[in-house]
C-alpha cells in the first residue's frame, strides 16, 4: 500500500447543515473536488447512482458512502469525512438517518483497496458511527480513519 | 462455493461487505470464493454463484436470476451477515 492514503484534517468537515441527502452528498463531493481526488462532474454522478439505484449507499445505521463509478473523472483515490449536525434522510428503510457521510473516490488501486478495508475495519462496530459524528475533533477523526487507537 | 457481492459499481459497498464476509465465512470454516460485481455486469458473473450478497435496494434491481439472494440491511453488522448466512449454509448442509 502507498502511504499515500491518509486522511488529513483537510478531508474533514464537521457539523454541516444539508437541508437534504443530495446536498449532503455534495458537501462530500465538493470536499473530493477541493482535495484534487476527482473532478467537479465526479459530484454530479455521485447523486446520479443514487437517483438511478436508490439510496443503497446507507450501508449502515447513520453511515452513508456516496461513491460513482471510476472514471475519467477520478484524478486519484481518496475519502472525505462529513459529519451532520442533525440527521438527514437518503430514503433508505433499514438505516435512516444518516449522521456519518463519508464520500468516496476509487481508482480500483491498493489505495482505494486500503480505504475499503479501513472503513470495514473501523464500523465493525457500528457505535462508532454516532461516536465520530458527534466528535468535534478533526484529528482524532483523522486518527481514527489512519488506524491509530483513539478514545473519542 | 462461490459467492457474489452486487452493488452499484462493484467500487464500494460491494467491497466492504465482501470483507466483512469473507471474515464471517471463513471464521465458520466455509470455502467460498467471494467475487464482488455491479448493476450493469452481474448476469455475467451471475451464472457460475452459488449465492448472492446485497443491500434491498439492488436487491430490487436484480431480476431475472436463479440464485439464492441474502439481503443484508447493514454491510458492516457481522452479526446479521453471520446469521444469515448460517440460515443459508445449514439449508445447504454444510453446517
Amino acid at each position: 500500500m502507498k502511504a499515500a492514503n491518509v486522511v488529513s484534517n483537510n478531508c474533514i468537515i464537521l457539523g454541516a447543515e444539508p437541508k437534504t441527502w443530495e446536498e449532503a452528498i455534495v458537501i462530500a463531493g465538493n470536499l473530493l473536488v477541493k482535495n484534487g481526488f476527482v473532478k467537479s462532474e465526479y459530484v454530479d454522478d455521485m447523486i446520479k447512482m443514487v437517483k438511478e439505484l436508490g439510496p443503497y449507499i446507507v450501508i449502515a445505521p447513520g453511515l452513508a458512502i456516496p461513491h460513482a463509478r471510476p472514471s475519467i473523472s477520478v484524478i486519484s483515490s481518496g475519502i472525505s469525512i462529513v459529519t451532520l449536525k442533525a440527521p438527514v434522510y437518503f430514503g433508505n428503510q433499514s438505516n435512516d438517518p444518516v449522521q456519518l457521510v463519508i464520500g468516496l473516490a476509487g481508482y480500483n488501486d491498493g489505495v482505494h483497496l486500503a480505504h475499503m478495508k479501513m472503513i470495514a475495519d473501523i464500523f465493525e462496530d457500528e457505535n462508532i458511527i454516532y461516536e465520530i459524528a458527534k466528535c468535534k475533533n478533526k484529528q482524532k477523526i483523522a486518527d481514527i480513519f489512519n488506524g491509530k487507537e483513539v478514545n473519542l | 462455493m462461490r459467492i457474489l457481492v452486487i452493488c452499484g459499481c462493484g467500487c464500494g459497498s460491494s467491497v466492504i461487505l465482501k470483507m466483512n464476509a469473507k471474515k464471517v465465512i471463513d471464521s465458520l470454516g466455509i470455502n467460498a470464493d467471494l467475487e464482488v460485481s455491479d448493476t450493469t455486469t452481474y448476469k455475467g458473473a451471475v451464472k457460475d454463484a452459488d449465492l448472492i450478497l446485497v443491500g434491498s435496494e439492488i436487491a430490487e434491481v436484480i431480476t431475472e436470476i436463479n440464485v439464492p439472494i441474502i439481503i443484508l440491511n447493514s454491510f458492516v453488522n457481522k452479526q446479521e451477515i453471520r446469521d444469515k448466512l448460517e440460515v443459508f449454509f445449514k439449508e445447504k448442509n454444510m453446517l
